[in-house]
């Protein structure tokens, strides 16, 4: 081989090598950083990890949004109208969060099966339905108001 | 009858744009001249065509014309004038209407600003340009027209434009960023050019790099701009989420300054030919692909205005044929593109060529992590998001690198280096480790190896930076008179590069020393933040426009001495029942006082988020920095020189 070509050689080389060790590295980064989203029926029947970083997402339970006196501390119920899980929370709520609402929390299951959420999401406006959530009452078979969705064709 | 004639323009403006595609590629393969003076008078025509229509949309916004169904689902009678002019774009049509006019503007550019380019080569780019105009005039045309009627009846008054959007850094924002986006399609055009014609040499580089550097600008500025209005209107105090939408500006630029910087190297060595072909066919892939993302609606965010789904497959057919049409031209062109000099491995090609491989390789992490979620999704395998340790993991190393490259690039030269350059970094690194090591003591008194990091890269390039100026001015007699005379491309370089170091700094020192608290405040609580003390004394009922709102006062103290009065809203927009939270910000440029109203609890006490974030500007400081650099770099006088001898050669 001429130097010329060798250098080429070893410039494709190294950029084939490189480019793929970040792609493998990438990869197992992603793995690693992942939020899997579960739905208040999920977490329910235990499907959820405890101390993993999840997503839950569901209706705000009318009624049930708890504040503490002294602190930023709050709970509430959020729910597929199938299962229930109360979510516990430490901050400032976003403005579209209200009760009745649906929202999608990331935050962690502990031992006691609450869910202790880092951020609580409720976006843009009160129409707004974050897919997720659309998807877990879709599949308890209820509609966003808590009433029995009308059977679909073959399903 | 006006939003008709804009329509009306709009179809006119897509005919001449096919004529525009077709008539000069034909005149440019058989070398026909009169065909290909075509070029010019059409692209005007297209140009006057889409501005006429732009026009139309504009006054139907003016004159409240609510019969227009985008005009009634996005403004009110009550909104201010600044925003139902900005409302033209606050939305999907509308905001295609502008991409694709801004589109029009790029080319009219070109063709204005590109006299002495040989006619074949023009006749190419703007007909490249007309074609993808004619894609996204279809696009408006066929799935998005903003011009469409309610009809026989029509509301009496319009929504009213999303409140999180009547805000100054909308009005500039998007403009900036298509700027941008749409920018790289000149890049791409000429890329397409060149592997039409087979010809690639120094000439076109120093044609097209003008032309990058510009949009590489508007690029760094719409980013910077969207990270500004997030911080202060969106995030709570945060101002970079590594959110898709963020991710899907973020990637063009990544490969948008590595095609800044491989284009130099094809201008002034002759190398890298290839890869700054496939850089520019990517820059502008990337930005269509990020119209894709944020447009489609696949993503949920404040940009995701559309969920029709034929709209979201539109443009991904239209980055199918741009991304399938023009890697295939490559694969079969540029073989015949070949580099002509050569270079040794320590030498500045290697290290740009190093710097052009971070630069991709952080672009790839993005787009994995952007997409990771959407593929996962579409193939049913479950609902996930990827978090930002992830793209924090990847990118504060690969630019922590990028950065340490950026010094061993400018002090090395072209083709090969003598031992001096490695003294030279050795003395300056070692200053540099210990001005890193000085900063979180500084600042803070105590130990940070990440403040150290932060500082040390910004002395890095700072020193580099110097030493570069000195090394060009060591010959002459009449050092400060040569520093005046360097030219306008090394102060680009200079100033890009020292706004990296800046935001480099800023991003450090946010992140490490943001002392951010939520607190339950009562009328008459005092909370500290640094030397400053914030009393919360009222909260007063106002009303605006379309709004009435609850204002908080927060009285602030530095020392004990009365500095300033904060004013947080919350407030409530009566036509779309919408809740907004509007912050108070103190702003300075070593540190930002923030106050933030939450939620009222019981007894008129108010939940409120404090924030004291130091040097935060320093992050959109960097990038007007850059801006400065990058514009200065396209000024040069050695693009202006050659027009002007092209110009008095051809008279």
């Amino acid at each position: 081989m001429t130097p010329k070509r060798k250098k080429r050689l070893a410039l494709v080389l190294s950029i084939v090598v490189g480019v793929s060790a970040a792609v493998g590295l990438s990869l197992y980064a992603l793995n690693q950083n992942i939020n899997l989203f579960f739905s208040p029926t999920q977490i329910a029947s235990g499907e959820a990890p405890i101390g993993q970083r999840i997503r839950a997402g569901g209706m705000v339970v009318d009624g049930s949004v708890n504040r503490d006196q002294q602190s930023l501390k709050v709970n509430f119920g959020l729910t597929d109208y199938e299962s229930d899980i109360t979510v516990e929370y430490t901050g400032i709520l976003p403005d579209l969060f209200r009760e009745g609402q649906g929202i999608v929390a990331m935050g962690e299951m502990n031992e006691q099966g609450i869910f202790v959420a880092s951020e609580v999401l409720a976006k843009h406006d009160e129409n707004y339905m974050p897919p997720e959530v659309q998807e877990a009452l879709d599949a308890a078979g209820k509609t966003a108001d808590g009433q029995d969705a009308t059977p679909k064709a073959g399903g | 009858m006006i939003p008709e004639f804009g329509t009306f323009s709009l179809i006119l403006a897509l005919c001449l744009s096919i004529a525009l595609a077709v008539v000069p590629l034909v005149g440019a393969s058989s070398g026909n001249a009169q065909l290909m003076g075509y070029a010019r008078p059409l692209t005007a025509g297209v140009f006057a065509l889409l501005t006429f229509s732009f026009g139309c949309l504009f006054y139907a916004f003016w004159t409240d014309d609510f019969s227009v169904q985008y005009v009634a689902n996005h403004s009110n009678t009550a909104l201010p004038l600044e925003f139902k002019l900005s409302a033209v774009w606050g939305g999907h049509e509308g905001s295609l209407l502008l991409w694709l006019w801004i589109l029009a503007c790029w080319t009219f550019a070109v063709s204005i600003f590109s006299k002495e380019m040989p006619q074949e080569i023009l006749a190419r780019v703007l007909a490249v340009m007309g074609i993808i105009i004619i894609g996204f005039g279809l696009f408006v045309l066929l799935t998005s027209s903003p011009f469409t009627r309610y009809l026989p009846n029509f509301p009496a008054d319009g929504a009213d434009l999303n409140p999180l959007l009547q805000d100054p850094g909308l009005i500039f924002h998007p403009p900036m960023l298509y700027m941008g986006y749409v920018g790289f399609s000149v890049a791409f055009a000429f890329a397409i050019a060149a592997l039409l014609s087979g010809k690639l040499d120094a000439a076109w580089a120093r044609w097209s790099r003008p032309w990058t550097n510009v949009a590489w600008v508007f690029l760094t500025l719409g980013i910077a701009l969207g990270s500004w209005w997030a911080y202060y209107e969106l995030g709570w105090g945060g101002w970079w989420f590594w959110d898709p939408v963020e991710n899907a500006s973020f990637m063009p630029w990544l490969i948008g300054t590595a095609l800044v910087h491989s284009l130099a190297v094809t201008e002034k060595r002759g190398v890298f030919k290839n890869w700054t072909l496939l850089l520019a066919i990517f820059a502008f892939s990337l930005s269509l692909l990020g119209t894709f993302l944020v447009r489609s609606g696949v993503l949920t965010s404040v940009h995701a205005f559309a969920t029709d789904p034929t709209r979201g497959m539109f443009v991904l057919v239209l980055l199918a044929i741009t991304v399938g049409g023009s890697l295939l031209l490559y694969a079969l062109k540029a073989p015949s593109v070949k580099s002509d000099s050569n270079f040794t491995l320590v030498s500045r090609e290697s290290f740009l060529l190093v710097n052009n491989i971070i630069l991709t390789v952080v672009c790839i992490t993005v787009l994995l992590g952007t997409l990771y979620p959407l593929i996962v999704d579409a193939l049913g395998m479950g609902k996930l998001s990827v978090g930002p340790p992830y793209f924090n993991a990847f990118f504060v190393p690969f630019m922590s690198l990028l950065t340490l490259f950026i010094g061993v690039g400018t002090l090395s030269r072209w083709k090969r280096n003598g031992g001096q350059m490695w003294r030279t970094l050795g003395v300056i690194a070692l200053l540099c480790v210990l001005a890193g090591i000085a900063t979180p003591f500084v600042y803070a008194g105590a130990m940070d190896w990440w403040g150290a990091l932060g500082g040390g890269l910004m002395a890095w390039v700072l020193f580099i930076s110097f030493r570069d100026v000195m090394n060009k001015v060591a010959n002459k007699t009449d050092k400060l008179a040569a520093v005046f005379k360097l030219s306008r491309a090394f102060w680009g370089m200079v100033l890009a590069h020292i706004g990296v170091g800046i935001t480099i700094v800023g991003i450090t020192m946010v992140t490490i020393y943001n002392d951010e608290r939520d607190l339950r405040m009562a009328i008459g609580d005092t909370m500290t933040l640094g030397d400053y003390s914030l009393t919360f004394t009222d909260v007063r009922k106002i009303e605006g426009p379309n709004f009435i709102s609850d204002q908080g006062v927060f009285e602030v103290t530095l020392d004990g001495r009365p500095y300033t009065t904060l004013a947080p809203e919350k407030r409530f927009y009566t036509t779309t029942r919408q809740i907004m939270t509007e912050a108070a910000i103190d702003p300075g440029l070593f540190r930002d006082l923030y106050v933030a109203l939450g939620e009222e609890l019981e007894d008129g006490a108010w939940a409120v988020r404090f924030q004291f974030k130091p040097f935060v500007r320093w992050i959109w400081l960097g990038a007007i920095f850059m801006s400065i650099g990058g514009l200065l770099a396209a000024m040069d006088k050695r693009y202006s020189r050659k027009r002007m001898g092209a110009a008095k050669a051809s008279s």
